[in-house]
This record gives structure tokens, sequence and C-alpha cells, in this order.
């Protein structure tokens, strides 16, 4: 009773749209004070580094073009991701699909021999394809025998990772590379065109948005957005209105496992026209991706501004190892700290508190 | 002031806010050592709220609590445990996947070390458990357990931490008549043992049969505090809504059976439950359309998985169900649904709702495929909204609008609107579970009428229920189940209690041609 300030803790009816973003926002802006004290171990003011990321992604052309490149793969992984976990599907595997999305694309192109003009639609086809064969594994099993899915998906991109490795290193490894764990590069008809003079792979992008849209629409407009949401709220309701969940989780599968091949796509054919070591092919974009979903709420059309800002964050990186000397890996744990302050910052989407001042 | 002596526990002037609503409004309450103290209000005067301030898990605005003439502060459930209150909520507060042994010492620092010990523990319970006769199974899971089951374990979790002053949180509504009278048996032994009880209940029977003085609610306030022995139903009644209530509902004579088309016809069902044992054991009837069949039995006698099974969301394992002479054995919940059957689910909101999505939304839960609601893969907006809006106006549902998440509505209108949802499409075959459960005077009538209403416009109506005064209310015919067999049909009108009692209980009724 002697306290000047106490507060009260109160259940709130519903989060309003602002206060999802300020909440954000705030959990972002931890992330960046507990980050800073990284930086002061490492001597650095954090302030300084800061800056040095903001400008370096985002002030000059060449850091602004390269955010874009990181954020294409992050915006199509992460659309993906909001289905899945709209429908409670934890997928932590869009890495490994986003690899298999990569195996495939890689393997018309070397292999099939097609006419030019049609070898990069089939490997966009081919890549959904790898990628949803990646994600329908674990939906299957989960539907059908009641696997956790988080093992399962997670698990399965080390099967990814040891399955590129193994083709890098064996049967596909290039002859004309002499003894790199290359593949050839691709024929060029199988290069993603580029903005001129820089890596913006840009048929991806446009591909990403477009599909960011369409999620939207397919989330809260169709019948199927309508029974993956009431799969993901309220599973015995969905049970009680007659929805199937197999189909349904097959279709969020199918989605986010093939959007994750699309990423992969575009990541091979689009920058380094070969397939090379799944680290080189990813850098975590899958797994960075779920962050980016989470921080979008589920929402698709914010995974347009969230991979954005992410893609800011992983041109940072190098930009701390570049200027300051830095490891790259100061960025993971970067990250990390988003994921925990955003998951801690639901409770305050769930519940107010207010400070009351005494006399 | 007062001379405190005599009572154990006092509530001075408790005032708790909520935002929009005071639930409680300056509530004075006193309880006297070792008595049943009801507390008496229709849902929403704030019994449950005033509670919730006594065992610690809200904290009041103002006002003091005095337990043995000591101010206390009850700053979380674990200090009104110190203090030896426990609380019984309404919605159990059960781990399902674990063990009634593992449940109850949760929370506890029994055994050595990081170790559990339960050979003690097990001694203790059953110890309890037979000195109050609350029997359960120390080492079933408590997910496998019926609802008056898991009610004995939250009973022996606060007898087990020596609780003297225990709170029962409108225990009955979920007991069959059988076990109201048993556990009405048990807090009578619990009080001889000294123990002090404060039960909360919105039903005059109840309020008659076990509490020494009662304490009525309204709207946030005491309105009186009695002697049971010097009131009466009528009185409590007005008490309690400030106005009359009508105890017998009106129902239309209906034409004799024979002339009416038979509409469900059920023929030596089997099903298992859950837990892969036998439920349902050669279960046959009819139903025609028109008529209200009530189903009677203690909980976990079958009456669910009856229930699931008709709904398409349980496979029988024998038997055949014929609608309208059309075979729908163990068709899908979707298929049966498509031919309008409407099913009010027995837990409203594990199942009849999708808590975060919109009233719009829930009310085309079942029918987002049908025109006029979606044309090809697209909703349409349009006709949802002007769905939504009619059957809030029909129903009553009172909300800010269509686009409020169900999670905020109370509970008669999450009922009213699955009631929407369900009688919207006109259906020719009702499967009710508990329609009633949990809602308060004014609901609970609003709820009844618009079933009568259908079995006026010539709908069967399937009605489970372990409310035994709202069966006979309501149904024409009353079949009794019992370990998964049917004891017998009876009719309404000359059925008598206590037969239906003994057969709840297991005793065959004299088979006759149905």
């Amino acid at each position: 009773m002697k306290r000047l300030v106490s507060f009260k803790v109160e259940r709130r009816p519903v989060a309003s749209g602002r206060v999802v973003f300020f909440v954000s926002l705030l959990a972002i802006f931890a992330a960046l004070m507990v980050a800073g004290i990284f930086f002061q171990i490492y001597g650095v003011s954090p302030i300084r580094a800061y800056q040095l990321i903001l400008r370096g992604s985002l002030g000059s052309r060449f850091g602004l073009t390269e955010t874009v490149r990181r954020a294409i793969p992050l915006l199509l992984c992460g659309v993906g991701l909001t289905v899945a976990f709209r429908a409670l599907f934890w997928n932590i595997g869009a890495e490994g699909q986003l690899l298999l999305g990569a195996v495939a694309a890689a393997g018309v192109a070397l292999f099939t021999g097609l006419p030019d003009q049609l070898l990069l639609p089939a490997m966009f086809i081919g890549g959904f394809i790898g990628g949803a064969a990646w994600g329908l594994i674990p939906a299957i099993l989960k539907v059908k025998l009641g696997v956790n899915d988080v093992i399962t998906t997670l698990m399965m991109n080390y099967i990814a990772i040891y399955i590129v490795e193994w083709l890098i290193h064996g049967p596909w490894k290039g002859p004309s590379m002499r003894g790199f764990a290359y593949t050839d590069t691709f024929p060029r008809a199988a290069w993603l065109p580029t903005i001129y003079g820089t890596r913006i792979h840009w048929p991806t992008l446009v591909l990403g948005l477009v599909l960011a849209a369409l999620m939207y629409i397919l989330v809260t407009r169709t019948r199927s957005g309508f029974e993956i949401r009431v799969i993901g709220e309220n599973p015995d309701a969905a049970r009680f209105a007659g929805i199937n969940p197999l189909k349904t989780t097959l279709l969020v599968m199918l989605i986010s496992g093939g959007f994750a091949g699309l990423a992969g796509v575009g990541e091979v054919a689009g920058i380094h026209q070969r397939l090379l070591g799944p680290s080189h092919i990813s850098m975590g974009y899958g797994y960075t991706a779920i962050i980016v979903a989470w921080l979008a709420r589920r929402n698709p059309l914010a995974v347009i501004v969230t991979s954005f800002l992410f893609g800011v964050i992983m041109t940072g990186g190098d930009v701390i190892r570049v200027s300051l000397g830095l490891p790259f890996q100061l960025i993971n744990v970067f990250n990390g700290l988003i994921l925990f302050f955003l998951i801690g910052s639901e409770i305050l989407l769930r519940y107010r508190i207010s400070f009351l001042l005494r006399r | 002031m007062d001379n405190s002596e005599g009572y154990l526990i006092e509530l001075h002037g408790i005032v708790k806010r909520f935002p929009g609503v005071v639930a409680n409004d300056g509530i004075d309450l006193r309880v006297r050592r070792g008595e049943i103290h009801c507390l008496l209000g229709e849902n929403g005067a704030g019994k449950t709220t005033l509670m919730r301030v006594l065992y610690g898990l809200y904290r009041p605005d103002e006002g003091e609590i005095i337990l043995n003439g000591q101010p206390v502060q009850m700053t979380s459930p674990r200090a009104a445990l110190n203090h030896r209150v426990g609380m019984v909520h309404q919605h159990f507060r059960l781990v399902p996947t674990l063990s009634v042994e593992e449940n109850i010492v949760l929370g506890l620092d029994e055994g050595t070390g990081p170790f559990l010990n339960f050979r003690k523990t097990r001694e203790r319970i059953a110890a309890i458990a037979n000195q109050f006769g609350l029997s359960v199974d120390p080492q079933a899971k408590v997910w496998q357990l019926t609802v008056g089951q898991q009610q004995r374990v939250e009973i022996l979790k606060v007898l087990y931490r020596e609780a003297d002053i225990l709170i029962m949180d409108e225990p009955t509504s979920v007991l069959t008549p059988q076990e109201v009278d048993q556990l009405f048996t048990t807090l009578r032994t619990l009080v001889d043992d000294g123990l002090t009880i404060i039960f909360i209940t919105h039903k005059l029977d109840e309020v008659m049969r076990v509490s020494n003085r009662v304490t009525v609610l309204r709207q946030g306030k005491v309105v009186a505090t009695l002697l049971t022995a010097e009131t009466d139903k009528p009185a409590l009644a007005r008490l309690m809504v400030g106005r009359e209530v009508v105890f017998r509902l009106k129902k239309s004579p209906i034409e004799q059976i024979e002339q009416r088309e038979k509409l469900l016809e059920v023929n030596d069902l089997h099903a298992l439950n859950d837990r892969g044992l036998p439920a349902l054991r050669g279960v046959s009837f009819d139903l025609f359309a028109g008529e209200i069949l009530g189903v009677a039995g203690i909980s976990g006698n079958g009456q669910s998985e009856l229930a699931e099974v008709l709904t398409g969301l349980r496979k029988s394992t024998k038997g055949r169900v014929f609608l309208a002479k059309k075979e729908i054995t163990n068709c899908s919940a979707r298929e049966i649904t498509e031919l309008n059957v409407a099913h009010i689910p027995e837990e409203r909101i594990r199942m009849g709702i999708v808590p975060a999505l919109s009233i719009r939304e829930n009310l085309i839960l079942k029918k987002y495929r049908c025109p006029p609601f979606s044309h090809w893969e697209f909703l349409k907006n349009k006709e949802v909204q002007e769905n939504a809006q009619c059957a809030m106006s029909d129903y009553q549902i009172a909300a800010p609008s269509c686009e409020t998440p169900a999670k905020l509505l109370s509970g008669g209108n999450i009922q009213r609107m699955i009631l929407a949802r369900e009688l919207s499409e006109n259906p020719n075959l009702i499967v009710a579970v508990h329609p009633t459960y949990g809602l308060d005077i004014g609901a609970t009538e609003q709820v009844r009428q618009i079933l009568l209403a259908q079995r006026k416009r010539g709908v069967a109506t399937l009605l489970i229920s372990e409310d035994l005064e709202e069966i006979i209310t309501l149904s024409d015919r009353i079949l009794v189940l019992f370990n998964g067999e049917v004891m017998g049909i009876l009719d309404a009108e000359s059925a008598d209690i206590e037969e239906i009692g003994l057969m709840m209980a297991g005793t065959w009724h004299k088979r006759e041609e149905l």
C-alpha cells in the first residue's frame, strides 16, 4: 500500500491493429537493446553499429539492392509459412523445402534438355513440386499417424542438406568445375534475368509479391482459407463442422513447401546459376522466414514489410563483418532475440497493463 | 463493530470492477463455521467473481476479507490455500493427460528431492476417498474420466491440501441426479467433519436441499441473506430474478404416434468410447417427427457416444441408423449435416464455436460451402453479413457487432449463436446435448422455448441432458441409458421420477412394444 506506483493487469478484449503494431515495434526495440550488449562486449558502440548497419543496408544503392535480394527468399518462404501457421501446422522445415526446390530446379536446368523458352517455367514448376513434396511428407505423417510436425519438418531439413551435399560431391558434380563441389553452370537460358547492375532477380520478386496478395485473398476470402482458419483456431470445431483435416493440412503444406521451393529456384537460377553447398544456397532463409512470418502476425501481406526488414538485418550482417570485423553470426543472435521478444510480447496482446499513481 | 463471533468468513464491502461492468458492488457476506452457505443468483450476478476474490484469483478494488476475525490478504490461490480455503471451479482445472494422483499432487512438494513418491500419496488419497465416499481410480488418466468423476478429483485435490473452507462453483451443473445426491451426501459428511462450504448455484432445488443459509445476489449486490428453513422456492426465485418465474412450460399435445413419420430409426447400435471400451451395446429406438425424445442417464453411460455416432463424429462398430428411411450408418459429419441434421454439441465452447473467429464467421461454420454463402471458392461477404444480422436479431444475440469474436460472448449468447446456426436450415432432426448446461434462467427458458417451437414445426429432437427436470419438462418420451444399453422407454406424461432413477441405476424397465 506504500508503493507510489502500482499497476494492474487486465485481460484485453481484442488487440487492435495499432496495438499489435506497437507491441511488435516494442519487441524489436527490446531485441536491439539486448543485442547492443553483445556489440558492447566486442568493444563497439551499439549506436555506431546500428548506424553502420542502417547506412550499409539502406543508405547506398548497393546496400539497398542487396537488402531486396535477401528479402526475396524470405518473402516467398514467409508467405508460405503464414498459411501453414494459420492452420497451426508448425512448419520449421522451409529451409529443407527451399533446398529441395533448388535441387529440382538444378535437375531441370542441367539434365532435361528442354527448349530455352520452356526451361525457366519448368524450373519453377519443378522447384514448387520439389519443395511441396518435401513439405507433404510431414503433413501426411501428422494427419495419418499423429507424428509431431515440429520434429519431422525440422529433421527433414537435415536430410535435404545431405541430399544436396551428396549430389554436388557425387553424381551431379560438374566435370568442368575442376574438383570444386559444384554442379556445372546452368545453360544461359536457365539464368533468371536481374535488374541491371544488381543481383535482384526480379521475376522471383514479382512472383513473391503476387503470391503474398493471392495468399491474403486465400486466407481471408475463400472457403479453403476459412477451413484453414477453423482448423487452426479450433480443431474440434473443424471436426464438428465436417472439415477434412487431411485435405486442409495437405493444402497448407503444398503451399508452404511449394513456396519455399520457389525461393530455392530463385537462389540457384538468379544468384548462383548452379547447385552448390547448402549453406551457400540458403544462409538460413528458411529459419529466418519463421520469424518473418511470426512478426507479420501470420498476415501474408505484412510479410512484404517484415521480409524487407529482415533483408536489412541480413545485409547488416555483411556490414558488421566487413566494416567492423565482427562475426556474421551476431546477426543470428539478433534474429533469435527478436523471436524471443516477439513471443514474449504476445502476453501484451492479451493483457493490458495500466499504471496507477498513488499519493 | 460487529461481533464476529461464530463467523468464520466475513467479506466487507467487496467491490470488483471489470471494464464496463461492476461485477461486485459493495458485497457483505458472512459465513458461519460448519455451515453450507449457498450463494444464489443468476449468471452474471457476481457469485463467481466474489468467490474468486475470496480464493485470491482476483484482487478486490475495495473491501476486506476477514478470516477467523483476522483481516487477510488473498494475493493468490496459494495464499488462499495457506489460509485453508480451497475452490472447485465450474470448469475444472485438471491436466487431462496426467493421472488422477498426478493431478492431485500437482504443485505440491511431495516425495523426497526431485523424486515423486506416489505410494504415500496413494494411501492418503485412498484414505480421504474412503472417508468421504469419493471413489475414483488414482491411476486413471483424467481425460478418461466422466465429468462426475473429474469433479471428485477436484474435491479430492482440495481435501488433499487440507482446506477447511471449500468453495464449490456450480458443482451440480455437470452431474446426474444420482451424482448430485452422492455429492450432497459427500458435502454433508464434509460439514460433519468440520468443513465449511460455500456453494454457488442458480438452482433453487439445491439451495433448499443442501444449505443452512443462503445469500441471494442480484446484479452485483446482496439482496438478502436468509435461513434456508425460513424461506421457500418462490420467495427465493423472486429475490433472485426480481420477477416471477414460470416453472412449467406449456407443450402443445402431439398427435398419435402412429400417424407420425418415423424419422430416425436406430437398430442394435454398438460403438466404442475413447478408451476403446464398449460404450453403446445394442441401442435401438425410433424417433418420430414432431417428437422430443429425452435421453436420461448418469453421465458416461453412452450418451455422448450416442450423439457422436448419430452426428457422424464417431464410427459405430455394429448396427444401423436410418434417417427418413435412408441409411446413414457411419456417414461423415458433413454428409449428415447435409441431410439437415442439427447438432447442439455437448461442449459448446470446445466444439461448437471457433472462439477467435467473428460471430459472422461462426454462423456459417457448417454452411460456408453452400450457396448463398460461397460461389465457387469465394466466400460472399455480403450474404455472410446479412445472415449474421438476421440471426443476431432473430435469436437476440447481444454483441456490439457481428465482427465481434465469439470468445467475447457470454454463455447464453454463445448458445443462442449455435442455435441460430444449427436451426437456420430448418432441420429434420435435432441432436441436442446438454442444451441449457450452465445457462442462466432467462437463457435456459429461451433455449427450451426454441426447442419446443421446433417440435411444433414437426422436427424430431433427441434431447440428451443430465438435468432430469429438463428432460421431463420437454420430452414426449424418455429413454433411459445405462452402461450403453436402453433400460426402457417411458411416456413422459406418466413417468415417475423414482422409476427413472432406478432405471438410471441399471434396473430394466418392463419391455414394451416400441
